[in-house]
């Protein structure tokens, strides 16, 4: 008899698994504190929380002073780089399960730009050398017919890999040359170059290849691929980097 | 729920508990890094440091190798003292050293330059550091039993 009304009922749902993760944050107040310090925090989460939620759950219920950039939220607009335990990292891109969550979960600001607040960091040198390399198309001619530029479908892919970078600055700012040369331009600022200089429709690549010959330019480069691995888009960055520098030596190919 | 107390109306609970506690205090954590992790770079950022540290080791080697040679046309007799002083087992370990320094700096040095000009090499580069690792370690298989028979085995 019991049994039938256990069947009749609604079906409640299954409680959804949490857990409680530990977070260290690096904070700074630029008007209160002379240093960063380690700041615990204790959050629950669920199996499908990010990072980001976790920073957004300790600065809306916990610690409003909390200072983080983000955006879309969905790893697209490149805002929330930042280094968790100890790798250069989107929060909304990385699910805390994933992390050992036995362990508390550290998470600082990127390295090698000037700290700003909490996580965030001022990005115009980073900027600044991506603008240096003319990332846009260089034409000097009119298109035929005063038309589109026409490209085959093997010539876009050349440079395919290079056209998905959303300037997150994961890349420049996990590079050891980057962190004590601050000049250096930074792989992301190359992968943006790589991107016109392998476009059949540019012709200012060798303004571009004479501009990252500099001493500040690819010969920097150490191929330590740790802006490889810290692309939350995939870009093969250190292949574009020793593409480019192929291309200062023999010519584009 | 509301209670009444001395003719007014109160909330049972202080307003500042009816928001939800956080689940723990905030509490400040002793800078025990206060300066920021160490990142964790891979075998590739690996190799880099190696690379550094062997070769500013090496360069100052030849700094000292080229000061001692040249002391043969100073003063035979000091280059002999010189020399005679590097027969002690400590020059001996010493040799050790060097040899595994330059042993992977030249062979990580060749890693670099196929990373460089093999069109694949970039994609490789983590397999190749293994290889580097493997060769270096039967490099030194093959020269410290040897090294060490010489130091400490007499006469060879
Ligand atoms: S190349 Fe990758 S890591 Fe570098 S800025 Fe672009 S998206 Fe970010
Ligand atoms: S918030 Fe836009 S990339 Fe993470």
């Amino acid at each position: 008899m019991s049994n039938a009304v256990m069947e009749n009922s609604p079906a409640v749902p299954a409680e959804i698994a949490t857990f409680t993760a530990t977070l260290i944050l690096r904070r700074f107040d630029p008007d209160k504190d002379a240093e960063p310090y380690w700041q615990d925090f204790d959050v629950v989460m669920q199996g499908t929380d990010r990072v980001l939620d976790a920073l957004h759950k300790i600065k809306w219920e916990q610690d409003g002073s909390l200072s983080f950039r983000r955006s879309c939220a969905h790893g697209v607009c490149g805002s929330d780089a930042m280094r968790i335990n100890g790798k250069n990292r989107l929060a909304c891109k990385t699910l805390i399960k994933d992390l050992d969550i036995s362990k508390p979960i550290y998470i600082e600001a990127i390295k090698g730009l000037p700290l700003e607040k909490d996580l965030i960091v001022n990005m115009d040198p980073f900027l600044e050398s991506f603008k240096a390399v003319n990332p846009f198309l260089m034409a000097g001619s009119v298109p035929k017919d005063g038309k589109e530029r026409k490209q085959s479908p093997i010539e876009r892919a050349r440079y395919d890999d290079t056209t998905k970078c959303i300037l997150c600055a994961a890349c420049t700012s996990s590079c050891p040359v980057f962190w004590t040369d601050g000049q250096y331009f930074g792989p992301a600022a190359i992968v943006n170059a790589h991107r016109f200089i392998f476009d059949s429709r540019d012709e200012g690549s060798q303004v571009r290849l004479d501009i990252l010959n500099d001493k500040e330019g690819v010969w920097r480069c150490r191929t330590t691929f740790n802006c490889t691995d810290a692309c939350p888009r995939g870009i093969e960055v250190t292949k574009a980097i020793a593409e480019v520098k192929q291309a200062i030596l023999r010519g584009k190919s | 729920m509301i209670i009444r107390k001395e003719g007014s109306l109160l909330p049972q609970n202080p307003p500042d508990t009816l928001a939800s506690k956080p689940l723990s205090t905030p509490k400040i954590s002793f800078p025990r890094r206060p300066a920021g992790t160490l990142y964790r770079g891979r075998e590739g950022m690996w190799s880099w440091v190696m690379h550094r540290i062997t070769g500013v080791a090496i360069y100052f080697f030849l700094l000292v190798h080229i000061l001692d040679t040249s002391l043969v046309r100073l003063s035979p007799e000091s280059y002999n003292a010189v020399i005679s002083s590097y027969k002690t087992p400590i020059m001996g370990l010493g040799e050790i050293a060097l040899v595994a320094a330059i042993g992977l700096h030249a062979l990580n040095g060749l890693r670099i330059i196929l990373i460089d000009f093999w069109s694949v090499g970039t994609k490789h580069q983590r397999l190749m550091f293994y290889i580097v690792i493997g060769l270096w370690i039967v490099l030194l298989a093959g020269f410290v039993p040897r090294q060490l028979m010489h130091i400490f085995g007499g006469a060879a």
